[in-house]
């Protein structure tokens, strides 16, 4: 049977299971006249038995499909004449592939001069994965028996049905919630893995402090400088000044528009200028890099060119005003909140002693707010420090070391998408130094963020 | 209030005989008994009536308030009484849904004019709240904030001796010189209140308006701000709001019993808790409800 | 009121009152800018949308038309190589090039008898779309009936053509680009003779991707984002339920609680193309899964969209009133029937609505797909999780980045749709946190 099939199987067995095992129990518990014989419900025994016939099954099943390529692949290796498993291990990952793909599409890739002991281990292959199907098979239906006959046996007033499968759903949700935090693992290894693999063809010191930055040089292994340059600076500056740009429109504008909603609009207003606020935050990156790309950038230039000014036509400047404009609803609905918590009493204190309400805003609800308003535009910052599309569309590829906005500079995140769509091979530095400004990104973004919802709780606590 | 006339009907003892009155109407329609109007009124209320909404929270109270003297409020809890207290400086224009309607003037000005602004109002009349609310700064820019804001001194030496004084008024400067610039929501509970009195005085008002100022406080801290209430009559009219009968009995002149949104009784004092001309209010006094 | 002030002033200095007047026409003016200010950072923001909207509106609404013109075709079998009667299968491989060119040159010649060079043969047969051979194609495989007739047929022309006639439709010069004088001249002619017509743009729905804008369409991507949302909707909704269902009424209050709360609020804001990384690395360098499919996709989506998912519906579960959970409690049931028969129930719009949220930032994405590969060119429409295809947005990308004037139209055509998307989506949310709020009152 194939996969999917015995999937499909083992979960009709369970349900199966649950309606024999429940009637079965209800049978039990309730014979005529007397009081309910067993520990607990019986659609409880039935569940019981439902999940001891899945789980075990579906997990065999995900171990045999994991394992079936590691032992294929083995297999074929030693099939193969010893003058070609004394290749390297790329060399014969290649030939493995070659037969499998032999084996699977003979009308399409056999030829003449196919080399005989490809065919001879392609047959191998099909007989060696016939075998493994059909062993997996027998494995899933014998546990799916003896599970079933097992839970039949146990319907009985001592087992505690209804513990057990609390117990069960208790474990099942526990596994899902730490799901974040092996997501959180897997991003810390899969970058830091490859980073210091980066790091062992080139110097940490010199990534960080390096200001030349032209990973792309490395075309013949024997050319001068090979590996390329590495010095990440320059997109360390060009990351900061995009995001600054950024920040300089959305940290006003943001916080004055939440200002205003929170403390001057009538509810009816805010009811209607909220949500369409929201909805420049529902707007894809791909999309403000679109307009950053074909119009904002070009009307800059223009309208630089019209004051006598030299602008780049991938200028931070463009990238920086858009991705702005796309961090002003994140900056005001996270100071709404914060402005929300300030207590009413205090700006009565302030409005009572004749306050306007101006001077109570920022003599007193501010400075009260100050804390969840600096996290907030800290979070903002991660943000804009992380944010991809925009300056992949509308900022330059080339690493220029320069604060002018008005110039074209390359980000962090520009320079992992550049470096990594395409092909690419794992062990180029060119490929790996992406990971190490991957790692740069995620430790910069999770200090800044973990800074902030340190403040933003301690603020929270404060008023609650 | 039906509801609760009715729950108070099934556990008073006075219910099984059958003399228990129904509070909740009696006597509501006619006008206030007592003295509600004087001649040298600092501040005077005609035909006022607030709104919620569609609810009426004051029905048609007129009462005037004598300079430099300690008029206090009582009455069952949500009988209006705070509501009336915050239309004395305009703190009700704060609330989305409160309407506002009727004549109250301070020194025979209207403070509801169109023209009338709120900042120099509030200015001249200032309040204290239920809880006690410090801004989260130093003790020190807590009471210099109404002169800042406001604009009324131009040098430091000055800020510091207005600072000076309003915390000795509040008998407060003893206790908190040493730490003028500690924060204010460190200081205890009945400290806080008297840097709130402190911070009201600092800007020197004409009427200072009291809401519940000691509801929050423990006993101790409650006699500290009732003595100072007696020193501040020297110098300010005071309007306090309380749900305490004997605080309003120790520290008033006059008193305005409140029921249901509306004025049931002026009068002095001494007569309102002694000889009430309103069974209402006698009712109140005597604990039949409250 | 100065009357009054001056009453109660005491000494010689200027009394309170004075001074607060003194001062109020600057404080007032300080009171009016700011709320100016205030009216001026939201009005800023919705000239942005607005702008924003326009843009893309203006330069992609031309896009769900094309432009056709009518030629008269006759599917002669000789030139198209059809030779034996019946054969259907024939029609497949038949040479369609052959009666188009007929068919212009027969056009051209009852107009104007001069002979054609080479080069203007070249022109004028490039005015035609490279497509139109699928849908003469189509015709005949239709109505077979037709073969050895002449037949009025409505061929899509090229998008140089295209924009030149849409741009001519706005009143002006006319946007040439490539466009020769002759050529101009031909499409003119067209014009003047009733020959052209604008049509609804299926292609556009109804193809995948293609090097001639005429011919790209936005099938295959819209099937990509729908397979990788449904991969996400399908793990991450139910997952992200539980994870939260876990957090909220199961967790003891511990390190490890705290930790994986910490956890889950820094994912939350750990940026989108960091995910991208970890199924390059993890997915498709550890687990040896392929490029560019839906699956892989869809399982980054999970990662990123799991966070969000899990904070919203904690905090909807949160909002249940506890005494519902005492209540059940004190019935006799037990946690898991107190979490699935009231909590879960009663929380389920306010999980339903970020869940919305979360999926249709899923659906915007773009950064991860660009790490695991779906910038592939893809042609064919995914068949299931495994076939590579492209996605919405990474089209969106990727025809971006082409120079033609017309992909400019598709690519902001596209945008159009996929912002339709997500504007309903979460409209959806809206509507259900609406509907949650009345029938909480």
């Amino acid at each position: 049977m194939k996969t999917p099939t015995l999937i499909i199987l083992t979960l009709l067995c369970a349900a199966g299971a649950y309606i024999l095992v429940r009637n079965r129990a209800s049978d039990i518990a309730y014979r005529a006249g007397k009081k309910p014989a067993l520990h607990s419900l019986p659609y409880y025994y039935g569940m019981l038995s439902a999940l001891w016939c899945a789980l075990p099954c579906l997990l065999i099943v995900f171990v045999w499909t994991v394992l079936d390529d590691y032992a294929v692949h083995a297999a074929i290796v030693n099939l193969l004449p010893e003058s070609v498993q004394a290749l390297p291990a790329s060399e014969i990952d290649l030939v493995v592939n070659t037969v499998i793909n032999l084996a699977l599409y003979p009308n399409a890739l056999l030829s003449s001069s196919t080399p005989d002991y490809l065919i001879q281990a392609g047959q191998d292959y099909l007989r060696w994965q016939q075998l493994s199907q059909l062993s997996l098979t027998v494995v899933v239906l014998v546990s799916l028996f003896l599970a079933f006959s097992l839970c039949w046996a146990r319907i009985k007033p001592k087992v505690k049905a209804r513990q057990q499968v609390e117990r069960i759903f208790q474990w099942a949700l526990l596994l899902c919630a730490s799901i974040a935090i092996l997501t959180t693992i897997g991003i810390v290894l899969s970058v830091l893995f490859e980073s210091l693999r980066f790091f062992q063809s080139v110097s940490f010191f010199e990534f960080i402090f390096g200001t030349h930055w032209s990973p792309q040089t490395a075309l013949r292994i024997d050319q001068v400088g090979a590996s390329g340059a590495f010095g990440a600076v320059p997109l360390f500056v060009g990351t900061l000044l995009i995001s600054f740009i950024a920040m300089l429109i959305a940290v006003p504008v943001g916080l004055m528009s939440a200002i205003y909603l929170s403390e001057y609009a009538t509810p009816q207003l805010r009811a209607i200028v909220k949500p369409m606020l929201e909805i420049l935050a529902g707007i894809p990156s791909v999309v403000y890099g679109f307009f950053a790309a074909l119009t904002v950038a070009p009307f800059i230039r223009q309208s630089g060119g019209f004051l006598g000014l030299e602008v780049s036509s991938e200028s931070a400047l463009a990238a920086g005003l858009v991705m702005g404009v796309m961090i002003i609803p994140f900056v005001s609905s996270l100071s709404d909140d914060v402005l929300k918590a300030v207590p009413q009493s205090l700006r009565d204190g302030s409005l009572g002693l004749g306050a306007t309400q101006s001077e109570t805003i920022k003599r007193v609800v501010i400075p009260a707010a100050l804390p969840g308003i600096v996290s907030g535009v800290l979070l903002a910052a991660s943000r804009a420090i992380g944010e991809t599309m925009i300056v992949v569309m509308a900022a330059g590829l080339a690493a220029h070391l320069t604060v002018n906005p008005l110039e074209s500079v390359t980000t962090i995140t520009v320079q992992i998408v550049t470096l990594l769509v395409g092909d690419q091979e794992f062990d180029s530095p060119k490929t790996l130094s992406a990971f190490a400004l991957g790692l740069m990104l995620f430790t910069v973004t999770l200090a800044l963020n973990y800074v902030a919802l340190y403040v933003v709780r301690q603020y929270r606590e404060e008023y609650e | 209030m039906n509801s609760k006339s009715g729950y108070n009907r099934l556990f008073d003892p006075m219910a099984e005989t059958g003399q228990a009155l129904d509070f909740s109407q009696h006597g509501l329609g006619q006008k206030t008994v007592g003295n509600p109007f004087s001649v040298k009124a600092k501040m005077s209320v005609r035909n006022l009536n607030v709104y919620y909404d569609d609810k009426q929270a004051i029905h048609d109270v007129s009462l005037d308030i004598n300079r430099n003297e300690v008029m206090a409020m009582i009455g069952p809890s949500g009988c209006g009484k705070s509501t009336f207290l915050r239309c004395l400086n305009r703190m009700n224009d704060t609330i989305e849904n409160c309407n506002v309607n009727g004549e109250v003037t301070l020194d025979e000005q209207d403070i509801y004019h169109k023209k009338q602004d709120v900042v120099p109002l509030r200015a001249r009349v200032g309040i204290v709240f239920q809880k006690p609310n410090p801004f989260p700064k130093s003790i020190y820019e807590n009471v210099a904030y109404g002169p800042k804001v406001h604009g009324l001194v131009s040098r430091r030496a000055q800020l510091d001796e207005i600072v000076e004084d309003s915390l000795r008024k509040a008998s407060l400067w003893d206790e908190v010189k040493d730490r003028l610039f500690s924060p204010g929501t460190g200081l205890s509970g009945g400290q806080q209140q008297r840097l709130c009195i402190a911070r009201t005085i600092a800007v020197s008002p004409e009427v200072i308006l009291m809401d519940e100022p000691c509801s929050a406080l423990d006993p101790i801290a409650t006699a500290r701000i009732e003595e100072l209430m007696a020193e501040l009559s020297q110098n300010f009219t005071i309007a306090i709001v309380t749900h305490s009968m004997q605080q309003a009995a120790r520290v008033s002149s006059r008193t305005a019993y409140f029921h249901m949104g509306r004025l049931i009784e002026v009068n002095d004092t001494r007569r309102v808790f002694t000889n009430p001309e309103h069974e209402l209010t006698e009712a109140y006094i005597t604990g039949r409800f409250g | 009121m100065r009357k009054a002030s001056h009453k109660s002033s005491t000494a010689k200095v200027p009394s309170t009152i004075d001074l607060v007047n003194r001062n109020l026409a600057k404080r007032k003016r300080a009171e009016w800018r700011f709320r100016v200010y205030g009216i001026g950072a939201i009005l800023f923001g919705f000239i942005c949308l607005l702008i924003l909207f326009t843009d893309i509106i203006s330069k992609g609404h031309g896009a769900f038309f094309k432009t056709q013109i009518h030629l008269q075709i006759h599917f002669n079998p000789q030139r198209l190589q059809v030779l034996q009667p019946g054969a259907i299968e024939q029609f497949n491989n038949a040479n369609y090039d052959n009666v188009i060119q007929d068919a212009l040159f027969a056009d051209n010649a009852r107009i104007s008898p001069a002979l054609l060079s080479a080069v203007d043969k070249r022109q004028l047969l490039s005015l035609i779309s490279t497509g139109a051979v699928y849908s003469l194609r189509e015709t005949l495989t239709d109505s077979p009936g037709v073969l050895n007739q002449s037949v009025g047929v409505w061929l899509t022309v090229d998008d140089d053509v295209d924009n030149y006639v849409k741009s001519l439709a706005h009143g002006g010069e006319g946007y040439t680009g490539r466009l020769s004088q002759q050529q101009q001249s031909w499409v003119n002619r067209w014009i003047e003779n009733g020959q052209v017509r604008q049509t609804f743009n299926t292609t556009f729905f109804t193809s995948g991707d293609s090097r001639e804008p005429e011919q790209a369409g936005i099938r295959s991507a819209l099937m990509g984002s729908l397979y990788m949302l449904l991969v996400t909707i399908g793990l991450s909704f139910p997952i992200g339920i539980a994870a939260a269902v876990y957090l909220e009424e199961y967790a003891p209050i511990n390190r490890v609680t705290d930790f994986i709360e910490v956890n889950i609020n820094n994912l939350a804001a750990v940026p989108s193309i960091i995910f991208g990384l970890l199924g390059l690395a993890i997915f498709i360098g550890f687990f040896d899964m392929p490029r560019s499919v839906p699956l892989v996709g869809g399982l980054v989506l999970t990662l990123m969209t799991l966070p969000t998912i899990i904070i919203s519906s904690r905090a909807a579960i949160k909002a249940v009133p506890s005494s519902i959970r005492d209540a059940a409690y004190g019935l006799g049931a037990s946690k898991m029937q107190v979490v699935l028969h009231h909590v879960l129930p009663l929380a389920m719009p306010g999980v339903l609505t970020g869940a919305i949220i979360g999926f249709a930032q899923a659906l915007g994405e773009t950064a991860p797909l660009l790490m695991i590969g779906m910038v592939a060119f893809i042609v064919d429409v995914p068949a299931d999780l495994m076939d590579p295809s492209s996605a919405l947005p990474v089209q969106i990308f990727l025809w971006s980045d082409s120079p033609e004037r017309a992909f400019v139209e598709r690519t902001s055509a596209a945008i159009m749709v996929l912002l339709a998307f997500l504007i309903s989506m979460n409209g959806l949310a809206v509507w259900l946190r609406h509907r949650l709020g009345r029938s909480h009152q």
